[in-house]
């Protein structure tokens, strides 16, 4: 059994799987988006004092923090236990891309050239990282959910904002693939 | 100790973004690059079962664990900050190659430059909560 849900998961199963987890958050008086958290976190940290923007009771979202502690045991859990140590199986043709940008073939989840501690002084880390990063977290803000939030929860309740929402997060997603990656390598 | 069923559900959810390999940066460049199926399956499946299920609960008055009617908040009308918005997180997603919750799933996972990434991510939210009377929405 575990070396059976070691192997990675076919896409049909992790999108169900995802499906009922959206699920019981929502049977359990909740809903699915996992952006929110960031602005909880800044609450949290006393954010009210810059902006009202964080001036609520974040205290009431404690179940959506609570949900983010999990995810990071998750990943250790699967890490640890639930690991067939190879590298991620993705097709040919996305290999030989990134190579011509310096990226070898993944022998692992993440890219060494991009997520190697050893290589965070280097411009391209510190661009997709910290950069990236912070695009993130003010774009999903901006936009109010990410793809928990607009791309699953939003679409699955029909509505259009999320389906503008997800046409943006593919227009940025291209933009950087295929204009700014091959300028920041 | 009524949490420690979101601490469990956060558990799952981190243990199928790692197997699904979703969590994973080449998987992300894969997607926006249209050379697999894999993502747009794990997210086309996800919102499709999702559509099912919120119809059927809609249909059915159905209630949560607490016995409240279950209700599904529409989004607010309009679509600047959904698509300017959208399109500033999109630009950091095949960056980064993690979205808000995958973040923190590869942070467990043992990759600890997503702490880097997860602190500007929240940089960003703030910065957004300091300017947002500024932007278009």
């Amino acid at each position: 059994m575990i070396e059976f849900i070691s192997q990675p998961w076919p896409w049909y199963i992790s999108g169900t799987a995802i499906a009922v987890v959206m699920f019981l958050l929502v049977f359990f008086g909740k809903n699915f988006g996992f952006s929110s958290n960031f602005r909880h976190l800044c609450a949290a940290c006393g954010g009210a004092r810059f902006s009202d923007f964080f001036d609520y009771d974040w205290r009431s979202y404690s179940w959506s923090l609570l949900f983010l502690v999990g995810t990071i045991g998750g990943g250790w859990i699967a890490s640890n236990f639930l690991t067939s140590n190879e590298g991620v199986q993705i097709s040919e043709a996305t290999i030989a891309d990134l190579q011509n940008l310096g990226i070898s073939a993944p022998s692992g989840l993440q890219p060494d050239e991009v997520f190697g501690l050893h290589n965070v002084f280097t411009t391209p880390v510190l661009i997709l990282v910290v950069l990236g990063g912070f695009l993130v977290g003010f774009g999903t803000r901006w936009a109010g959910g990410c793809t928990s939030g607009h791309a699953i929860s939003g679409l699955s309740n029909l509505q259009v904002p999320s389906l503008i929402a997800v046409i943006g997060f593919f227009i940025g997603g291209l933009i950087t693939t295929h204009l700014l990656l091959p300028l920041i390598f | 100790m009524k949490g420690i069923k979101f601490v469990l559900v956060g558990i799952l959810f981190g243990i199928i973004m790692s197997k699904s390999e979703a969590i994973s940066w080449y998987r992300i460049q894969e997607m926006f690059r249209f050379q697999s199926f894999h993502m747009f399956g794990i997210i086309g499946v996800a919102a499709v079962l999702g559509a099912i299920g919120t119809a059927l609960i809609k249909k059915y008055n159905l209630k949560d664990i607490g016995g409240e009617p279950i209700k599904f908040a529409p989004k607010e009308a309009g679509w600047k900050r959904y698509l300017y918005g959208g399109t500033i997180f999109g630009l950091g997603w095949a960056m980064t190659g993690a979205c808000p919750g995958p973040m923190f799933v590869s942070l467990g996972y043992g990759y600890w430059m997503f702490a880097l990434a997860i602190l500007t991510a929240a940089l960003g939210t703030f910065v957004y909560g300091l300017v947002k009377d500024k932007l278009p929405h």
